[in-house]
């Protein structure tokens, strides 16, 4: 076998251990994905794209993430490019002009509560205040109860420090712990 | 330091955020689009490839080995060349449209990242 042919059956035996190590991330980590896109978007329409687009993304930049991860989980970045495609999402509604009545598609639900709380009002109240609590506070939220991220986890995927990780966690659950309880819930 | 947070709220957030399942179908969907852009990106690196020489084009050897994802086979694999171009106008039909224009960055996109790739190990 030539130089040459060697390099290449070498790049090949490397891009198939780059292709099975994509693949074991999508599937360890595809629900986490969609649940973060869900809870940030609001209905499965707009989260399966944001998944979708969010995988994309990674599969791009697969190579390089996972060399500079020195080897810790990819989780956090993987959650980090759904977090930047959702905040998109949402600056792209908010910029786009309101269309005729004709091409309107119904208006989503903020979240479908009623399904995930099967009727139980305090667990709809929770799910209400925490959609009007401060985005990284609410994203912090998501991330910690929906997907089960420790504080490191958080930290890397917001960008943040852990000690700012921990304090904003605290606060959000503090915010939310006071308007409920102003409001009776 | 932080204190502990409200075992209370703690308890609700924790019923009301559960994990959320992807539609059934879903999985399968995302890997065919996985696999209909980087085979679309495979099309056009063919083209590019026949500007190289012929050692270069043993170097190369299948330019789809480069950007298939191991999702293309997870799918069963998805149609080729100018299927895919169908496919991804079909997808770009209807109140999808934003999405075409995506995806065919993407193509560019990864396309441009192979070519990076080849010229570098070719170097």
């Amino acid at each position: 076998m030539s130089d040459s042919e060697k390099g290449s059956a070498t790049a090949e035996e490397s891009k198939a251990e780059l292709d099975r190590a994509f693949e074991s991330l999508y599937r360890d980590h595809l629900r986490d994905v969609y649940s973060y896109s869900y809870y940030r978007v609001g209905n499965h329409h707009d989260a399966e794209d944001v998944t979708e687009q969010a995988f994309l993304q990674a599969y791009r930049h697969f190579e390089r993430a996972r060399r500079e991860s020195n080897g810790r989980p990819l989780r956090p970045w993987l959650i980090r490019i759904a977090h930047n495609l959702a905040s998109n999402y949402h600056r792209d509604r908010a910029r786009r002009p309101q269309r005729v009545l004709e091409e309107s598609e119904p208006i989503a639900a903020p979240h479908p509560t009623e399904r995930i709380v099967e009727g139980r009002e305090e667990l709809k109240s929770v799910m209400e205040h925490l959609q009007h609590l401060p985005d990284d506070r609410r994203d912090a939220l998501i991330m910690r109860f929906a997907l089960g991220m420790d504080n490191r986890e958080i930290a890397r995927a917001l960008g943040r420090s852990d000690g700012a990780t921990k304090v904003l966690i605290h606060r959000a659950i503090k915010q939310l712990e006071e308007e409920m309880s102003a409001d009776g819930s | 330091m932080a204190a502990e947070p409200s075992r209370d709220v703690e308890t609700l957030l924790r019923s009301a955020l559960r994990p959320i399942e992807p539609p059934e179908n879903f999985a399968g969907r995302v890997e065919e689009t996985l696999s209909a852009v980087t085979e679309a990106a495979a099309e056009e690196l063919s083209a590019w490839a026949e500007e190289l020489s012929e050692s270069e084009l043993r170097s190369l050897r299948d330019p789809r080995n480069w950007v298939r994802p191991a999702a293309a086979i997870a799918a069963g694999g998805v149609a080729a060349g100018g299927l895919v171009l169908v496919e991804l106008r079909r997808r770009g039909g209807g109140k999808r449209s934003n999405r075409l224009s995506g995806l065919a960055d993407q193509v560019s996109e990864i396309a441009d990242q192979v070519r990076d790739q080849v010229r570098n190990r070719l170097d």
